[in-house]
C-alpha cells in the first residue's frame, strides 16, 4: 500500500481539502441537535402546567432559519468538498495507470511469460476502476463518518460531561464490530476473487477451444467444471456476504443499547435537576446521528473492502522490478566499435527459462562477421528462437556474453541503440491497431513512401497493400483482417523499413507457399545486411554463409551446408527428410 | 421463432429467476416488513420515554417499560433485517450463478458461427463482469426497494397519526429530492457514456499493447505506445471527473432539501407545542421520523441508477442466452461401429450469404482410404474439415458417414467416430497429463506416456520441470507452437478413432520429428480412413487420393504419381515450392 501513497502526492492539496470541507459540512451537522435542544430550552421555556406560557415564538423561528442557513452552508461545502474529491480519485487512478502502463512495458519477455496477459489487462482496467471509487468514497464519507462520532461524542460532552461512559462504550463496541467485520471480509473476499478468477478461466477456455471440446466431446465434462467452479463462487460469495451483512443490524443493536442507557441515566440526572428534558432530547439525536453514519459506513465496508483489494493488486503490478540483468560497463557512452569480424559473438552462453528447469541453450559460441547470413536449423523445442532472442536482449542469459558489435548486450545504455540497429521478424506474426502505414512507421518513424514500398516489395507484400486499398488502409485489433500468411510479409515488412544492419528472421516464412518463400529469399540475398534465418526447412538456409545446427539447446553443427552435410548427423538427417520428400 | 414468442420484460425474466427460490423471496419481503415494522416503533417508544422524563420529575414505572419495549423492538428489527438480509443475499447469489449456467450452457451449444463473429472478450465480460454487476445490483435493489417502500408507507401513517398537518408538510416536500436526483442523472448521463465509450477506447489499446508487448519491446516502440495511451489516459480522466462529480451532486442536494424539511418540522412543532396541541417527545419523534422518510427517498434515487444498470446487464445476459442454440439432435440416433466411408453429395456452403465458398462439391472416400486435400490459402480445405464434424451444416446437398446423413446422428456419436487436430493447438491451464487424458478421460498414466512417446513429445515434457504433473499456463504458457502441436497429437494418440482428420497438424514441428510422426499416425491409421490438410507436401504424397481444392472446388483429384502426370495445377503447386 506505501507504494500507492506517491500517487496522492501531486493531489495532497485536494486529499486534504475535500475532507476538511466535508467536515465543516459535518460540524454544522453536528449542531443540528444543539439547535433543537436550544429550541426546545430557550424557545419553550419551562413547562408550567401542562403548557409553556413563556414560550419565545421569535426565537423559535430564529432558531429555524439558522438551521435552514446551515443546511444551505453545507450544500456549499459538501459540493466542494466532492469536487476535491472527484478531482483526487480521477487524478490518482489516471496517474496510477500511466505508470502501470509505463512499468508493464518494462517488464522483460520473461516477466511476461511469468506473469501472463490477462491479469495484466485485468489489473490495469477493473482494479484501477475499483481503487478510483473506492478513493472518493472514502474521501467523501469515510472520514467523514468518525469525524461525526467523535463530534457528536464532544458535543454530547459539552451538553453533559456525565453521559460520557455511554457514549464512550457504545463507540468503543461499535468500533470493534466495524472492524473485526472488516478485518473478516476483506480476506474472504479476496479468496471469492480468485474463485471468480477460475469461473473467468473457464468460459475463456470453451470459447477459444469450442472447436477441440467439441471434437473430443467434452462439453458436458466442461460444463460440471464450470458449474463447479460457479457453486463455489456463489458459496464464498454468500459466506462473506452473510458476514458483511451482520455489520448493520449489530450496529443498530448497540446504539439503541447505548439509547436505553442514556434515557436511563439522563432520568436520574434529570431528577437530580442537573440535566433538562432538552438536553435528554440532544443526546438523544447525537446517538441517532451516530448510529445513521454507521449504517452508512457500514454499507460502504464492502465497497471499501473491494477496493482495497485491487489497490493491493494494483500496487503488486507497480512494485514488480523488471528481472532484466543490466551491467555497468566501462564509464560514459556506449562505444560501438563499428567492427566488421564477429560483428555477433557468443561466447559460451547458456539460457535456463526458469530455475527449476533444464537448459535451453548450453554453451552457445560462434561469431558472425557484418554482411553475413546465418541459418539456424533444429527441431521443435532445440532452442533455436531462444538463441536468436538473446541477441536484442530479450531474455537474459544465465552463462556467458552476448556480444554485439563488441559490446554485452546486457551493458547499461545498449538497449536502445542495440534495438534500433535489429530488426526482428517474431514467430507469432503480430499486427496493431491503426493503418498499414502506422504499423510498417514502427520500423522507422521517418520512413518516406518510396522506403516503405521498397519495404513491402522485398517482403512480397506490395501486393496485398495494393489489394486492401493503400498503405491508409485500416488495420483492426490485432490485424484480424488479414489472414496469416499476409500478416506474416507485413511483419516482414515492417522489420525491413527501418533498415536494420541485423535482421532477424524467426521462422518467419511458415505461412507463406513455397513460391513466395522462394522469392522473398531471392531478394532477401540481395541485401547487404546480417541476417539470421531460424527455419525449419534446409532449403531456407542452405545459402546461408554459415548454418548453425541446434539439438537440444546444444549446438552440434557449425559450417556451410556442404560441410554439414559431410560433418554433421543432424543436419543430414534434416536434410534428407526433406529431400526425400522433394524427390518421391 | 424467436419474434414468434412475446419477449417479456427483462424485469420480468430476472424476477423469473427469483421463482426458483420460492422461500428467499418470501422470506425476504415478510423479514423486510416486519424489520421495517418493528424499526418504526422504536422512535415512537423512544419518543413516550422522553416524554415521561419532565423537568418537574420522572416517571420511573412508566419509562422503564417503554425502555424494555424499545430494547425488544430493536431486537426484533435487527434480527428481522438480519434474515431479510440473508435472504436476499442467498436469492441474489443464487439467481445470478443460475443466469451464469445457462449463458455457459450456451456457449456449449452454439453454433461456432457465433463464437467466430464475436470477439471472445466481449462473451467474457458479459458472463464475468456483467453477472458481477447484475449480482451487486440485485442485493442492493432488493434489500434498499423492500425496505425504502415500506419505510415510506410506514412513517408516513405514523406522522399523519401523529400530528396530520406537519406530516403532510413532510410528505409533499421531501420528494423534491427524488425531482433532483432524477435532474442530476439525466443531465450526468451523457457523462458516463462518454466516459464509458473513452474507456472501452484504453481497454482495447491496453489489450492490444500487452498482448503483444514482445513486438513493441522489438521495435522500441514503448515511448510511443505509452504516448498514445496517455493522451487517451488524459481524456479519460477528464471525462471520469465530469462523470463523478456532477453525478456525486445528488447527495447534497438531496440532504438540503433534509435539513429544510427538518427546519419546518421543527418550527410548526415548536409552535405547536406552544398552543398545546403537541408534545415535546411528538416533536422528537416527527424530528425522527423526517430523517427516516427521507432517506429511502435519499437512497431510492441512487438504487435505481444501480437497478438501471443491473437491468442493461441482464438484457446483454438475456441476449448471449437467447442466441439461437445448434438444432438439437436428441432424436437422433447414435452412430455405432463407426466403419468411415464418408461422402459429400452436391454440397453447397458458406460462411456468410454473400460470397459463396463450396458449390455443388460432391466426393466418395473409401472404408480405408487415405486422403490428402491440398490448396492454396482460402481455398476451402479447413471448411471440408468443419462440414465433416458437422462444426457448420451444409446450405445444401449432404454428408454422410456410412450412409447415413450426418444430421440424422447425434453430433455426438459422429465426433466419436473422429480424431482431430488442428493447426491451432489449443491447451487449456492445467497439467501436461491432464492435457493428453483430454483424449481420453479413462487413460492410466503408462498410457498416457506411450502415447507422448508415440508423438515425439515425451522427450521435451521429460525436461519440463516437473514432467508430466507440470502445469501448464493459459493456452500452454511458455511452450513453443511445435511443442503444443505434440502435445494434441499425444491427445490423439490416445484415441484410436475409425477416421482421423488431420488440419494442418504438422506445420510447425520440424520435418524430422514430422517423418516419425507419420509412422506413428501410419501404425494408427491403418486400415482406417484418413483425411490430411497440408502444405508440407511429404505428408501427403503416399495418400490413396490426393484433392486439389481452389476456391471451394476440387480442381484435381488422383494419386501423387497420377496427377504429376497430367502436369495440371497439383503439377504447379509441387514443383513451383522448390
Amino acid at each position: 500500500m506505501k507504494t500507492l501513497f506517491k500517487y496522492f502526492k501531486p493531489y495532497r492539496w485536494q486529499s486534504v481539502l475535500g475532507p476538511l470541507f466535508k467536515l465543516l459540512e459535518a460540524t454544522f451537522e453536528l449542531m443540528v441537535p444543539l439547535i433543537v435542544a436550544r429550541l426546545v430550552d430557550v424557545g419553550l421555556g419551562a413547562y408550567v402546567d401542562g403548557g409553556y406560557p413563556n414560550a419565545d415564538i421569535s426565537y423559535i423561528v430564529w432558531m429555524c432559519v439558522i438551521l435552514v442557513g446551515m443546511g444551505i452552508g453545507g450544500f456549499a461545502f459538501a459540493v466542494v468538498a466532492q469536487y476535491f474529491a472527484a478531482r483526487t480519485a480521477t487524478g490518482v487512478a489516471a496517474y496510477l495507470r500511466k505508470d502501470m502502463f509505463k512499468k508493464i512495458q518494462s517488464l522483460s519477455y520473461r516477466d511476461l511469460d511469468e506473469i501472463g496477459t490477462s491479469t495484466l489487462v485485468n489489473r490495469m482496467t477493473g482494479d484501477v476502476d475499483k481503487f478510483q471509487s473506492g478513493v472518493n468514497l472514502f474521501l467523501r464519507l469515510f472520514l467523514r463518518s468518525p469525524f461525526i462520532v467523535f463530534g457528536a461524542i464532544i458535543t454530547a460532552l459539552i451538553v453533559d460531561p456525565q453521559s460520557f461512559p455511554v457514549f464512550g462504550i457504545t463507540v468503543l463496541v461499535l468500533a470493534v464490530v466495524v472492524f473485526a467485520v472488516m478485518g473478516i471480509c476483506m480476506p474472504l473476499y479476496q479468496k471469492s476473487q480468485l474463485a471468480l478468477d477460475e469461473v473467468t478461466l473457464s468460459t475463456r477456455e470453451n470459447l477459444s477451444g469450442a472447436k477441440v471440446l467439441r471434437a473430443f466431446n467434452r462439453e458436458g465434462e466442461e460444463r460440471a467444471l464450470f458449474n463447479a467452479r460457479n457453486d463455489r463462487l456463489t458459496k464464498e460469495r454468500k459466506f462473506v456476504g452473510g458476514i458483511a451483512l451482520l455489520t448493520s443490524p449489530l450496529t443498530y443493536v448497540i446504539v439503541n443499547l447505548g439509547i436505553v442507557a442514556l434515557l436511563y441515566t439522563g432520568a436520574i440526572r434529570v431528577e437530580g435537576g442537573a440535566l433538562t428534558q432538552g438536553g435528554v432530547i440532544a443526546l438523544y439525536n447525537l446517538m441517532s446521528q451516530i448510529l445513521i453514519e454507521l449504517i452508512k459506513l457500514a454499507n460502504l465496508i464492502v465497497t471499501v473492502a473491494k477496493a482495497a483489494a485491487s489497490g493491493k493488486r494494483v500496487a503488486a503490478v507497480l512494485e514488480k522490478t523488471p528481472t532484466e540483468i543490466v551491467k555497468d560497463g566501462a564509464d560514459g557512452p556506449i562505444t560501438l566499435q563499428e567492427k566488421k569480424e564477429g560483428f555477433i559473438r557468443f561466447e559460451g552462453v547458456s539460457l535456463r527459462y526458469n530455475d527449476s528447469g533444464e537448459k535451453a541453450l548450453d554453451d552457445i559460441t560462434f561469431s558472425l562477421d557484418r554482411g553475413e547470413t546465418m541459418g539456424i536449423i533444429g527441431g521443435t523445442g532445440s532452442g533455436k528462437s531462444s538463441l536468436v532472442n538473446l541477441i536484442p536482449h530479450f531474455y537474459d542469459v544465465c552463462e556467458g556474453q552476448v556480444l554485439v558489435d563488441g559490446v554485452d548486450v546486457c551493458e547499461r545504455g545498449m538497449q536502445l541503440p542495440l534495438r534500433e540497429r535489429v530488426g526482428v521478424v517474431p514467430q507469432k506474426a503480430t499486427l496493431f491497431k491503426g493503418s498499414i502505414r502506422d504499423n510498417l512507421l514502427w520500423g522507422k518513424a521517418d520512413a518516406t513512401d518510396e522506403q516503405l514500398y521498397e519495404a513491402l516489395r522485398i517482403a512480397q507484400a506490395d501486393e496485398i497493400v495494393r489489394e486492401k486499398g493503400g498503405l491508409d488502409a485500416p488495420v483492426e485489433q490485432g490485424g484480424r483482417n488479414f489472414s496469416g500468411g499476409q500478416r506474416q510479409r507485413l511483419t516482414i515488412a515492417r522489420a525491413l523499413a527501418r533498415q536494420p544492419e541485423i535482421l532477424i528472421l524467426d521462422d518467419s516464412f511458415s505461412a507463406l507457399d513455397y513460391l513466395t518463400d522462394a522469392a522473398l529469399r531471392k531478394e532477401l540475398s540481395r541485401l547487404n545486411t546480417t541476417t539470421i534465418i531460424v527455419s525449419q526447412r534446409t532449403s531456407s538456409v542452405q545459402n546461408a554463409d554459415k548454418i548453425l545446427v541446434l539439438d537440444d539447446g546444444k549446438v552440434v553443427g557449425l559450417g556451410t551446408h556442404e560441410q554439414l552435410l559431410k560433418d554433421c548427423e543432424v543436419y543430414r538427417e534434416i536434410y534428407l527428410s526433406q529431400t526425400t520428400e522433394a524427390s518421391a | 421463432m424467436k419474434k414468434a414468442l412475446k419477449s417479456p420484460s427483462t424485469l420480468g425474466r430476472v424476477l423469473k429467476y427469483a421463482k426458483k427460490y420460492p422461500f428467499s423471496l418470501i422470506g425476504s419481503l415478510f423479514f423486510a416488513f416486519a424489520g421495517v415494522g418493528f424499526g418504526l416503533l422504536v422512535p415512537v417508544f423512544i419518543g413516550d420515554g422522553i416524554d415521561r422524563i419532565v423537568d418537574s420529575g420522572v416517571m420511573w414505572e412508566e419509562l422503564w417499560r417503554y425502555l424494555i419495549l424499545v430494547l425488544v423492538c430493536a431486537v426484533g428489527s435487527a434480527v428481522c433485517n438480519h434474515l431479510s438480509g440473508l435472504c436476499n443475499n442467498r436469492l441474489s447469489n443464487n439467481m445470478v450463478r443460475d443466469l451464469r449456467r445457462d449463458a455457459f450452457d450456451k456457449i456449449g451449444k452454439m453454433p461456432l458461427a457465433y463464437l467466430h463473429a464475436h470477439p471472445h472478450g466481449e462473451t467474457v465480460s458479459r458472463i464475468i463482469a456483467d453477472a458481477d454487476q447484475l449480482s451487486d445490483g440485485l442485493l442492493l435493489g432488493f434489500t434498499q426497494f423492500f425496505t425504502g417502500v415500506t419505510t415510506i408507507v410506514g412513517t408516513l401513517v405514523f406522522m399523519l397519526i401523529t400530528n396530520w398537518i406537519i406530516g403532510l408538510v413532510v410528505v409533499l416536500i421531501t420528494p423534491l429530492s427524488l425531482l433532483i436526483a432524477r435532474f442530476v442523472s439525466t443531465h450526468t448521463y451523457r457523462f458516463f457514456q462518454s466516459q464509458a465509450s473513452i474507456r472501452g477506447e484504453q481497454t482495447a489499446l491496453t489489450e492490444e499493447t500487452i498482448s503483444g508487448l514482445k513486438t513493441v519491446k522489438a521495435f522500441s516502440q514503448e515511448d510511443e505506445m505509452q504516448a498514445k495511451f496517455e493522451e487517451v489516459n488524459g481524456r479519460l480522466e477528464k471525462a471520469t471527473m465530469k462523470a463523478t462529480f456532477y453525478s456525486s451532486l445528488t447527495n447534497p442536494s438531496t440532504r438540503l432539501i433534509n435539513n429544510i424539511v427538518y427546519a419546518l418540522v421543527a418550527l410548526l412543532g415548536g409552535l405547536f407545542v406552544v398552543t398545546g396541541n403537541f408534545t415535546v417527545g411528538g416533536l422528537t419523534k416527527f424530528l425522527s421520523y423526517s430523517g427516516q422518510y427521507a432517506k429511502p427517498f435519499n437512497e431510492i434515487s441512487g438504487v435505481v441508477a444501480e437497478l438501471k444498470g443491473a437491468l442493461a446487464c441482464a438484457t446483454r445476459l438475456f441476449e448471449l442466452i437467447d442466441e439461437e442454440e445448434e438444432p438439437c439432435d436428441e432424436d437422433c440416433t447414435a452412430l455405432t461401429d463407426v466403419q468411415g466411408v464418408v461422402a459429400l453429395e452436391n454440397v453447397d456452403f458458406s460462411y456468410d450469404k454473400e460470397t459463396p465458398l463450396i458449390e455443388n462439391l460432391s466426393l466418395r472416400v473409401a472404408q480405408g482410404q487415405r486422403v490428402a486435400i491440398v490448396g492454396r490459402t482460402g481455398s476451402g480445405k479447413t471448411t471440408l474439415i468443419n462440414l465433416l464434424m458437422r462444426f457448420y451444416d451444409v446450405d445444401g446437398g449432404r454428408v454422410t458417414m456410412d450412409g447415413k446423413d450426418i444430421r440424422t446422428v447425434t453430433r455426438k456419436s459422429l465426433r466419436e467416430g473422429y480424431g482431430m487436430v488442428l493447426q491451432e493447438t489449443w491447451l487449456k491451464k492445467g497439467t501436461v497429463k491432464e492435457n493428453i487424458r483430454l483424449g481420453k478421460p479413462t487413460a492410466t498414466d503408462e498410457e498416457i506416456v506411450a502415447a507422448a512417446k508415440a508423438a515425439h513429445a515425451h522427450g521435451f515434457i521429460k525436461r519440463l520441470a516437473d514432467g508430466y504433473d507440470t502445469t501448464l499456463g493459459e493456452d500452454g504458457g511458455s511452450l513453443s507452437e511445435g511443442q503444443k502441436q505434440l502435445l494434441c497429437i499425444a491427445r490423439i494418440m490416445l484415441t484410436y478413432p475409425p477416421v482421423l482428420l488431420l488440419d494442418e497438424a504438422t506445420s510447425s514441428i520440424d520435418t524430422r520429428t514430422e517423418l516419425k510422426i507419420s509412422d506413428a499416425f501410419a501404425r494408427l491409421m491403418k486400415g482406417k480412413t484418413s483425411f490430411i490438410v497440408a502444405h508440407r507436401l511429404s505428408t501427403i504424397k503416399h495418400a490413396d487420393m490426393i484433392l486439389v481444392m481452389d476456391k471451394g472446388r476440387v480442381v484435381e483429384s488422383g494419386t501423387h504419381e497420377s496427377l504429376l502426370e497430367k502436369g495440371g495445377a497439383y503439377h504447379q503447386l509441387y514443383y513451383g515450392r522448390i
